[in-house]
């Protein structure tokens, strides 16, 4: 009886461990880093660009940068570093419409991959929210989801 | 069985009413009072049930390795059972954190889901305290599956800081935390009542689980045919 129990908690433990292990690293381990940002991507260009493996960048979308095409559904923007305008940036290339909250000045992290001439094709677009919580500005419509900030 | 039901404690009574009447008043509040959010609109409104099942997952939780701890000091079942409940409880909490979590992402980052330190830790703490529940079924002994779910318990609670900061830790997609600086008065409120409420249904929630446990055990110790 105390062996077979024993035994089972020991499969038991074995098969919770390894599940475990899987999820955290087939997944979690090579996103111990979960982004770069376009400075730390530019240092290790030679690592990076060109190749097959895909990166995430984050971000903020450069203000002044963005262009979307919506005949062909192409959307051009800068991500950066930070707000100041000569942070370091890369140029992101990406295909579709982006969530409804994307605009310039936002956070976002895009996934992709980085080509040889240092534009990044992204496909996938994610925007992040700040952690602030505002009412809408006082005789100012509401900005956000519902409304487009991108116009097909 | 019939007997228990029919005693049922008045405090129990109590924590249900006063737990379903702020998370009425609380949900009222979140829906109608509020206003909506700048950025976000109404869909940011989701923030409180998500945010309070995350925060009360964690609490069950941490009641899960506090009366882990008190059962291997003292070996009294009752902690067991508080224990047990405590981690079912959570669990559902935790999977409920998971999914509003899920549905606020999609219209605000555009994905469901990605593999982010916050999120990807969320979900490791779910399989975690899933594992405690079957590692339970794993044991027939009372005694020993009341050791070996105790000395668990506690080992899964590592899981909890990392959960509760690694959005502030880590590079993430999730937000870091809000604090009462950056979310505006109208939005604390209901958020701060819905937490309560919360609180108040997650320890009725363990105290009737509790009960039935303590149920099983009374029907336990009776052994089954071999």
């Amino acid at each position: 009886m105390e062996n077979r129990t024993r035994w089972l908690v020991g499969v038991a433990i074995v098969l919770m461990l390894g599940s475990l292990a899987y999820v955290s690293w087939g997944n979690l381990g090579d996103n111990l880093v979960y982004y770069w940002t376009p400075g730390e991507t530019l240092a290790k260009q030679e690592k990076v660009a060109g190749k097959a493996s895909t990166v995430r960048l984050g971000g903020i979308v450069q203000a002044g940068s963005m262009k979307w095409d919506a005949e062909k559904l192409e959307l051009r923007f800068r991500v950066a570093d930070s707000p100041e305008p000569n942070a370091p940036s890369i140029l992101v290339d990406s295909k579709g419409a982006p969530p409804a909250m994307f605009k310039e000045g936002i956070g976002v992290v895009v996934e992709g991959k980085l080509a040889s001439d240092l534009v990044f094709h992204s496909d996938r677009v994610m925007v992040n929210h700040s952690n602030e919580y505002k009412p809408p500005e006082h005789g100012k419509a509401e900005s956000g989801y519902g409304s487009k900030s991108v116009q097909k | 069985m019939s007997a228990e039901s029919t005693k049922r404690p008045l405090g129990q009574w109590l924590v249900l009413g006063t737990g379903v009447t702020l998370l009425g008043l609380g949900e009222y509040l979140g829906l109608f009072w509020a206003p909506p959010e700048m950025a976000m609109g109404d869909v940011m409104r989701i923030i409180y049930v998500h945010v309070p099942s995350g925060w009360l997952a964690l609490v069950a939780f941490l009641s899960t390795a506090i009366f882990s701890g008190l059962y291997l000091r003292t070996k009294t079942p009752r902690y067991d059972h508080i224990a047990d409940a405590s981690a079912k409880t959570g669990t559902v909490f935790n999977a409920m954190s998971l999914a509003t979590g899920m549905i606020w992402a999609k219209p605000t980052w555009g994905v469901w889901w990605s593999w982010d330190p916050r999120l990807s830790f969320t979900l490791i703490m779910f399989l975690l305290y899933v594992a405690y529940s079957a590692l339970r079924r794993f044991v027939d002994d009372t005694e020993s599956r009341a050791r070996w779910a105790a000395v668990y318990g506690i080992f899964a609670s590592v899981s909890l800081p990392l959960v509760y900061y690694s959005a502030n830790w880590f590079r993430s997609l999730h937000q870091p935390h809000s604090t009462p600086q950056t979310v505006d008065a109208s939005m604390k409120l209901p958020l701060r009542i819905n937490a309560f409420a919360f609180l108040f249904l997650m320890i009725w929630f363990i105290w009737r689980r509790y009960e039935l446990l303590r149920a099983d055990a009374a029907h336990e110790s009776t052994p089954p045919p071999a």
